[in-house]
């Protein structure tokens, strides 16, 4: 608490100076969590265009058989780069973006904890995107070896190589750094009475993300430093002929792989489990056991790495205990659907964008979930793995999955923001396009994988036209409709819309809808009267 | 939607896949595991479709009574202990009784004991070499002529008119119908991974080590697939295509293929 008082008294001291600073020192300088967090949220949205513009070349390729725009070189260097700017890029940053905007805010803070530390880790992100990005222009051109960069394919990369893994670091010191703060100031700067199970679940869930996030980021790099010297300084990590094991990188990568997977969909899950009461008119059904079985979720990632691996040849008994503890996993994300039913049951529900993108969350998470389950089958996995039925299986969960979460959260919070209400019509209809788009691009992916196509190639035997083509209309559909959203938000930030009230929404919880919209640059400098009502939904 | 969306997919599929090839579900394959992972696959897959009737139909149900234009007042429950035991409780006897059956065909799938013949797999970028344990027969097994001319970037040569465009090789595996082949599968430069859906079989290619597994084809014929892990720049073209041939029709094949004929 004593940071807040700090605060407060610093306030006083020098009364209104204390607004942002003008032109780009506001930015460069930037330590006011509100500035972070809209950076963090512009950059993602310039890295969500980036990587889909790649998409969108990897699907016009693959349109009809045959090889009509690209060669095999460069499609790889797109689904590589495609999949690095969208996890690390447009991802990632989108939730550290959400959770600097409304962490302070709903646990009543004045700001993040360690504000300069933010600065960096925000302005890391676009040095080390552009070191990627410059990559496509190096000779040898961009990595293409998929963004699991596996040895020894990965180094066969020209001069992109020692880039791509110092671009690497760069996005684990931001991740890292991120994360410390998040953890410090949920930790230590919650209002007074607001107890850790009294928080809201997006804190929640981002209080555990952040946990994973440092237990693994570092894994990543000591994985790609072990590339790096293998190819520069002699070692043999991974490189057979000097007593190496290229298949302990794939343990090692996926270690961090597969906590990743739930760092891009727990933030997510809070999200929802923020707006489904909201608009159902009823507190969240079962906050507590969401909290428990998102911190099971996170410890069973520690211990399910090698499902990722089932055909690179492990002993049986390892094959057993990786399918069986994968299958647990089922178990937690089950209650959280099913929290999430519970919570909508005898509600009185209305469906203004944020609860239509959070419904479609639901229905298509748990899609991809299904599809996960059957991957947890090793025989049938054999069958699977490296098939577009991968393919479809992670799109589903970070496409409607996390994505749908993020779009679900800047509809909610966007009045917030900005002080105005953003277009509820145009909001619609940019959810029906994107949730109709999203099934016709990566639904028929399911039928390719099981038909027998491999991932990652840029050209098909010729029983597959059909459905690829069905997929590349899909992908440029919902390409289009982000148009949209880019249009929407402009406008409402731009002052178009109706004024947003404080509250913003029906009777939401949550301290946030205690402050004005816009939130003032400041907030919270007294900490706030916490009573159990209003903190957590 | 959802609904919608898949019954207009299966429409597609149906009025679009006359005439093709490969289903669109998983092949049930020529082996007795290719057929037990089929339906494992198919067992798993209803258990989905029936978990996604409960809760999808609790959500629609809610979505259509439970709205506030309908006139609904919202209840204050948040806690239901016996709810949340039940939803806790019978995905995990599901999950007991999906995960028998699957590690009782795992434990088959490794048990490579006794095989009448055995192959070496070699993945290289981007071909594979497949050699005859103690038979004196070896040889590269490449992508086709014809589909090797089609596959250049606008090559002119429409992929349709190619017979098994990017599936066909100038040499495939040949083996015997009936007979347990075991396959010894490593690699040359980096990993690849050797894959025929109705075998049932998927195997990374590591360099420097040697994986196995096996299969026994119950009926003759041509299998085709392709290379699964991403080697390189013609990741896409390297396939595996196995011929199952009758006995008789191995010897005579393996005879005329040493090297002094
Ligand atoms: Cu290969």
């Amino acid at each position: 608490m004593s940071s807040a008082e700090i605060s407060t008294h610093h306030d006083a001291a020098h009364g209104e100076h204390h607004g942002p600073a003008k032109g780009i020192r506001r930015w460069l300088f930037a330590t006011n969590h509100k500035d972070i967090g809209t950076m963090y949220l512009v950059f993602s949205l310039l890295m969500f265009f980036t990587g889909g513009f790649m998409a969108l070349i990897i699907r016009t390729e693959l349109f009809s058989p045959g090889l009509q725009f690209v060669h095999p070189e460069f499609f790889n260097q797109m689904t590589t780069m495609h999949a690095l700017i969208m996890v690390f890029g447009a991802v990632m940053p989108a939730f550290v973006g959400l959770a600097n905007w409304m962490i302070p805010m709903m646990i009543g803070a004045p700001d993040m904890a360690l504000p300069r530390m933010n600065n960096w880790s925000f302005w890391i992100l676009p040095v080390a995107f552009g070191i990627l990005l410059s990559t496509l222009w190096m000779p040898g051109g961009a990595p293409a070896s998929g963004w699991t960069m596996y040895p020894p394919l990965v180094l066969q990369t020209g001069d992109a190589f020692p880039f791509l893994i110092f671009s690497v670091h760069l996005m684990g010191f931001s991740s890292i750094m991120g994360a410390i703060n998040i953890i410090v100031t949920i930790i230590n700067m919650r209002a007074p009475n607001m107890t850790l199970l009294a928080m809201p679940m997006f804190v929640w869930t981002w209080l555990i993300t952040a946990y994973l996030l440092i237990a693994v980021m570092p894994v990543l790099a000591g994985a790609v430093t072990m590339l790096l010297t293998d190819q520069f300084f002699g070692t043999s990590f991974f490189l057979a002929a000097g007593g190496g094991d290229p298949v302990m990188f794939q343990h090692i990568f996926w270690f961090f792989g597969h906590p990743e997977v739930y760092i891009m969909i727990l933030p997510a899950f809070g999200v929802v489990s923020e707006i489904i009461p909201t608009f159902s008119r009823k507190p969240l059904f079962g906050h507590d056991s969401m909290v428990y079985a998102a911190s099971s979720i996170a410890f069973l990632s520690f211990i399910v790495w090698a499902h990722h691996m089932f055909t690179v040849g492990m002993p049986l008994t390892g094959q057993l205990f990786f399918m069986f503890a994968t299958l647990l996993i089922a178990v937690p994300t089950g209650v959280k659907v099913f929290n999430w039913v519970a919570t909508m049951w005898q509600g009185a529900m209305t469906f203004e964008t944020p609860m239509l993108f959070s419904l479609g969350f639901v229905f298509l998470f748990t899609i991809g979930g299904f599809s996960g389950l059957m991957l947890a089958v090793v025989p049938a996995d054999i069958q699977y793995h490296d098939s577009y039925f991968v393919v479809a299986h992670f799109h589903y969960v970070l496409v409607p999955g996390s994505i749908f979460g993020i779009m679900a959260a800047t509809y909610y919070w966007l009045p917030k923001w900005a002080g105005h209400m953003y277009n509820e019509k145009l909001g619609r209809i940019h959810f029906w396009m994107s949730a109709i788009f999203v099934n016709v691009t990566f639904f028929p992916m399911h039928f390719l994988g099981l038909a027998g196509m491999p991932r990652r190639i840029p050209d098909y035997s010729t029983q597959f036209a059909d459905f690829n083509s069905i997929a590349s209309v899909g992908a440029i559909g919902f390409g289009l409709s982000q148009l949209l959203f880019v249009y929407i938000v402009f406008r409402c930030v731009r002052g178009d819309g109706a004024t947003a009230t404080a509250e913003v929404w029906d009777n939401p919880r949550g301290l946030e809808w205690t402050v004005p919209s816009p939130a003032p640059y400041h907030t919270f400098e007294e900490p706030p009267e916490v009573t159990d009502g209003k903190a957590f939904s | 939607m959802i609904q919608k969306l898949c019954l207009s997919a299966l429409a597609i599929l149906f009025a679009s896949s006359a005439g093709a090839e490969w289903e669109l579900n998983m092949p049930r394959g020529v082996t007795e595991l290719s057929a037990e992972t089929y339906n494992l696959h198919m067992q798993v897959f209803y258990w989905c479709c029936a978990i996604a009737v409960v809760v999808f139909g609790a959500m629609i149900y809610s979505l259509v009574k439970h709205r506030k234009a309908a006139g609904a007042k919202p209840a204050n429950f948040s806690h239901s202990m016996t709810a949340e035991m039940i939803w806790t409780i019978i995905p995990i006897i599901i999950l007991m009784i999906m995960a028998v059956p699957s590690a009782e065909t795992l434990i088959k799938l490794e048990d490579g004991r006794k095989p009448d013949l055995t192959v070496v797999v070699t993945g290289y970028q981007w071909k594979w070499h497949y050699e005859y344990l103690g038979e004196d027969v070896a040889y590269y097994s490449s992508l086709a002529r014809t589909s090797v001319d089609a596959r250049r970037k606008n090559s002119g040569i429409d992929p349709n008119t190619v017979e098994n465009y990017l599936l066909d090789v100038d040499n495939p595996l040949v083996v015997p119908v009936g007979a347990k082949v075991r396959v010894l599968i490593t690699s040359n430069d980096v990993i690849h991974a050797w894959w025929v859906p109705d075998l049932a079989i998927k195997k990374d290619a590591v360099p420097g080590f040697m994986n196995e597994t096996w299969f026994r084809a119950e009926l003759t014929g041509v299998y085709r697939g392709q290379c699964a892990e991403l080697c390189g720049k013609d990741h896409g073209y390297m396939p595996v295509v196995v011929e199952v041939v009758e006995p008789t029709a191995f010897q005579n094949w393996l005879d005329s293929s040493r090297p002094e004929n």
